[in-house]
């Protein structure tokens, strides 16, 4: 089986902190990782690694196929990352946001309706500017944006944070979704009991290092 | 899959969001634009009218208070571009880094052009000033437009996200627009009649300096948006 | 902090800190030979000029120190290009040592270009089109160090400088035309920074070892401070397999703080 991410010994430096500091993961299709670890562990570094946005120092990684230490641009209109920013202008409409973010992604503006009302975005809040949503409508339209794009990995930081139960179980449906449709997803939380709910796998990332690889099948991957 | 928009949609793309973020922040219109007509006030103050070195100095004030305004409209572009993790999703979107860059100009090129447009009304009545020789007028704003928002596109850029950019992008840009300052204050001295000498040399230069710093601009804003 | 440290203790004394070898020993030997030669023909030597009387022996340091400076921007530019191409420390440090030393020669031509005003005009500064275009192109690269001076990662720090760099030279031609352009509507051109053909034997003698001495003064410079830059960057490398180790180490003693 080929793994959609493959990292060996990949150390990743921010200016001239190792955030990653030798991080060995295999990620196969149609699996839902949890990445877990304490705060500073390098989570979101790992993740941006993934998505082609942070340049590897050494080591290897292969993200869908592609050779991220030759080219990291290839990778990034497959992807799909949820980071802890919003992604979207303030001063912009919920619809106007998607709009934009859709077309960029060379995806429909009816890809972005569809996303919003996958995300249960109701259409009362579609003209008002993002910056007078609560967070948890932020998230969610932020969810609506990476979704539209149609992913083939889906990377997201902390999903559950800022949502109320209603948008959690909204995101574990998403996750599951996906990975039954074929996308792959990667995703990072504190929120053990619900996060190791909806895995299949679970590894703990701390000090820049994977702690347990445990092989996809010796974990209860879901037979269901 | 990869480059399915193409750099010309790219840049429609980014400078229709542009516009659209004015209409919606109303910064321009209302921060910038006020403060232009407020240094025009200023200059008057600091050379008293009856003397005669306001009519004068026209022309010079005039493209000094566009440059000013230029530099607040820049800050103000790429800061939107560097919150909220902007900038990581224009690089995840996939879009041209040229489409990118040449939408940011275009949408810059018109607000400029129509900050301009309410200055030549503040000049005419504040400073009575009459105009003559209008193409070349028309010429040299647009080109000394344009190469304001293509060279400061690639600054604004740079500075957006560092720490220092309110200071940093002054020093970086003004210097590299000392010939613009100098081509277009020219020009509309000789359009206005004060100076007697072909004005075309000076649109030419404003040309040049305009295609050299779009075409720079285009290849530079891919490591620009990737490292910088 | 020990960066710095490092950087301006190998510019002071070379030897040790090892910035020096016998290249730059032989390299530094020639520019003092013709800096001699220089200053002995430059000031007693050579008669005054027909028209410009004493005032010519400014121009012999101004012409070498215009020129140096020109060749720092030059290589600052090329390395500015060769780093968007092929990424290496090399061209990043070549390109910003050229920045510096650029803007040392360029400050000095506007001070003896200043000095030479007083004597000439009676006043310091005239809109002259050379010393008017320095002065623009003088704060162009003090903006290139601003930039070089704020912490950033390695290679965010020097593609930044890169892309000064090319929009900087770019500018130079242009910016030379519009000062041209704009000061020929005033006055003629005047002598300051240019080599008049009309010049004797031992003043176009001193003339040219002024001008060596610049150039290789400007090379000897630049070789030490591209090394003084390499050490620091090796210095700051240190501390990585150090940092790296103890980044692992941070997983074992407190991993359930969250977990």
């Amino acid at each position: 089986m080929s793994a959609i991410v493959h990292l060996r010994s990949a150390v990743a430096l921010i200016g001239r902190f190792p955030a990653l500091a030798g991080v060995n993961l295999d990620v196969h299709a149609g699996e839902i990782l949890l990445l877990r670890g304490p705060n500073g562990a390098g989570k979101t570094t790992l993740l941006g690694v993934c998505a082609g946005l942070i340049g590897l120092s050494t080591g290897e990684a292969v993200v869908l196929g592609e050779d991220l230490t030759r080219n990291r641009r290839a990778v990034r209109r497959r992807v799909g990352l949820l980071g802890h920013d919003s992604f979207l202008y303030q001063d912009l409409s919920v619809v106007e946001n998607l709009d934009f973010w859709s077309r960029a992604a060379a995806a429909t503006v009816a890809d972005g309706r569809a996303a919003l009302d996958r995300l249960g975005v109701a259409s009362r809040l579609f003209e008002l500017p993002v910056h007078s949503l609560s967070a948890g409508q932020r998230r969610r339209v932020s969810f609506a944006a990476m979704i539209c794009r149609r992913p083939e990995l889906w990377l997201l930081d902390e999903p559950h944070a800022g949502l109320d139960s209603a948008g959690r179980d909204l995101v574990d449906g998403l996750m599951s979704e996906a990975a039954t449709s074929g996308a792959t997803v990667l995703f990072a939380s504190h929120e053990l009991d619900r996060a190791e709910h909806v895995a299949h796998r679970s590894v703990t990332i701390s000090g820049g290092v994977i702690l347990d690889e445990t092989p996809p099948s010796t974990e209860t991957r879901a037979d269901s | 899959m990869s480059q399915s928009g193409g750099v010309l949609s790219d840049a429609l793309l980014v400078a229709r969001k542009d516009l659209l973020l004015e209409r919606r922040a109303k910064i321009g219109i209302g921060q910038v634009l006020p403060f232009a007509i407020l240094v025009l006030l200023l200059f008057a103050f600091a050379l008293d009218p009856d003397r005669g070195i306001l009519k004068l100095a026209t022309p010079g004030l005039f493209w000094v208070t566009v440059l000013f305004s230029a530099v607040l409209t820049l800050q103000r572009s790429f800061a939107l571009e560097a919150e909220d993790g902007i900038l990581e999703a224009l690089r995840l979107s996939g879009m041209s880094p040229a489409g990118i860059y040449l939408g940011k100009v275009t949408a810059l090129t018109i607000e400029l052009l129509l900050l301009e447009a309410v200055l030549v009304l503040g000049v005419a009545v504040l400073y009575d000033t009459k105009f003559l020789g209008i193409p070349l007028l028309f010429a040299i704003a647009l080109l000394a437009t344009l190469g304001i928002a293509g060279a400061g596109a690639v600054y604004g850029a740079l500075a957006a996200r560092l720490r220092s950019r309110e200071t940093l992008l002054p020093l970086l840009l003004l210097p590299l627009l000392a010939p613009v300052l100098i081509a277009a204050t020219r020009g509309c001295e000789v359009s206005l009649e004060r100076e007697a000498m072909s004005g075309w040399p000076w649109a030419a230069l404003l040309g040049i300096f305009a295609l050299v710093y779009l075409t720079l601009g285009s290849f530079l804003f891919r490591p620009l948006l990737e490292d910088a | 902090m020990t960066t710095t440290k490092i950087q301006s203790a190998s510019t002071v004394s070379p030897a040790p800190t090892g910035t020096g070898s016998r290249g730059t020993k032989v390299l530094g030997g020639f520019a003092l030979v013709f800096l001699i030669i220089a200053v002995v023909y430059g000031l007693f030597i050579s008669p005054p000029d027909a028209q410009l009387g004493n005032t010519i022996r400014i121009i012999y340091m101004h012409v070498p120190t215009v020129m140096a400076a020109y060749l720092a921007f030059i290589i600052t530019a090329v390395s500015s290009g060769m780093y968007l191409w092929k990424r290496t420390e090399f061209w990043d440090l070549l390109g910003s040592s050229g920045a510096e030393i650029g803007v040392l020669f360029f400050a000095v031509t506007i001070v003896d270009g200043a000095l030479w005003g007083k004597v000439t005009w009676g006043v310091f500064w005239r809109w002259e089109p050379r010393l008017t275009t320095s002065a623009v192109l003088l704060i162009m690269y003090i903006g290139y160090l601003a930039v070089r001076a704020i912490p950033a990662d390695p290679r965010t720090r020097a593609t930044r400088c890169a892309i000064i760099g090319i929009v900087a030279i770019v500018n130079v031609p242009i910016v030379h035309k519009a000062v041209d352009w704009w000061r020929g509507l005033h006055q003629g051109k005047t002598v300051l920074g240019t080599i008049d053909p009309e010049m004797g034997g031992t003043q176009l003698f001193a003339m040219y070892s002024a001008l060596i001495a610049g150039l290789l003064v400007c090379v000897w410079l630049l070789i030490h401070r591209f090394r003084a830059g390499f050490l620091a960057e090796r210095a700051s490398d240190l501390g990585l397999d150090q940092a790296l180790e103890e980044r692992r180490l941070e997983s074992s003693p407190a991993t359930g703080e969250d977990a």
